[in-house]
């Protein structure tokens, strides 16, 4: 029962079985939805959790070989040798809509063309090591890139999936059977109503019969 | 154009400067908030990444960019080692999304 009064009219009733409809409606079109996210989202968190191990690793590796580097050249000479980087990095980000939720999307520029411009220091006074460190971790920036993309895009999903399982829940479970409540509540009452009028009216028709002609 | 930001100690990060990426250097939970807030509020990134130390010590920060669509704040393992702060937090959208974590 609803906890709100209702009036046992037939506009009220009218009006109630409208709402279930739209109720209804909208409960599917969302459990779609939210179907759909799903699939989408599993789909991609498997992607995400292996490019994140993938990448995790690949970092990893790359610490160790700029722990290396460190460790034959002087603090001074290493930050002198990225002070000026050639290479900039560049993203343009265009948004994908998945199911109504805007996902980014990269693409990635470089300002200059040349792959080799990663390596902005002269290799008179840098180690070897340095350069094997800094090719390292140019080897991840394209997944670290599809990761960032990937992860984002997780993040904003499982939100919208949260939000939409609620809605679900809600039309499921308190929405759609109120309204279903209150329109049986109103349906017993105008059909009581009417048993009501008529037995009034047999029961008038009767007396003034048993007065008109003494039946 | 957006470009790429790096946040965390210097030994972690310094060479994402030669890729080309903007570094920022901070250890510490105060300095990094500061740096954190004026990377977000200047719009010029799209990507942040940031390692897992200091994330661990700024996570109140970070939770407020995971539901806008940018930028991406994204974890990677520091100089120090992986603490599994990155992988956690995949598991945390799926447990978000299914209610428990079925990917494993």
């Amino acid at each position: 029962m609803a906890t709100t009064q209702i009036n046992p009219t037939r506009m009220e009733l009218t009006r109630l079985k409208k709402k279930l409809a739209t109720a209804t409606r909208g409960h599917k079109l969302l459990k779609d939805k939210r179907d759909e996210l799903m699939r989408r989202f599993l789909d991609m968190a498997r992607l995400n959790r292996e490019l994140r191990l993938k990448v995790e690793k690949a970092i990893s590796d790359a610490n160790k070989n700029f722990v290396l580097a460190s460790a034959s050249m002087s603090q001074q000479a290493l930050s002198l040798a990225l002070l000026a980087p050639k290479q900039e990095v560049l993203i343009d980000v265009s948004y994908k809509n998945i199911m109504s939720v805007d996902t980014p999307e990269f693409k990635v520029h470089t300002r200059t063309p040349d792959e080799n411009d990663i390596y902005c220091y002269g290799l008179a006074f840098t180690s070897g090591d340095m350069d094997n460190a800094v090719s390292s971790l140019a080897a991840v920036l394209p997944d670290m890139l599809r990761l960032a993309e990937i992860e984002k895009s997780c993040q904003l999903l499982s939100a919208e999936i949260e939000k939409t399982r609620r809605r679900v829940n809600a039309l499921e479970h308190v929405l759609i059977p109120q309204t279903k409540e209150s329109i049986r509540f109103i349906s017993m009452k105008l059909d009581e109503n009417e048993r009501a009028t008529q037995t009034r009216l047999m029961k008038v028709k009767s007396m003034v019969l048993q007065k008109a002609h003494n039946y | 154009m957006y470009k790429v930001a790096v946040i965390g100690d210097r030994d972690s990060i310094y060479g994402f400067a030669a890729l080309g990426l903007d570094v920022f250097y901070t250890e510490t939970a105060e300095d990094g908030t500061a740096v954190f807030k004026e990377i977000t509020s200047s719009e010029r990134y799209a990507v942040v990444y940031i390692t897992e130390q200091l994330a661990s010590l700024i996570m109140n920060e970070i939770e407020k960019y995971s539901f806008k669509p940018s930028p991406a704040i994204i974890l990677i393992p520091g100089v120090k080692g992986n603490t599994g702060e990155g992988i956690r937090a995949v598991k945390k959208s799926v447990e978000k999304a299914v209610g428990s974590d079925i990917l494993n």
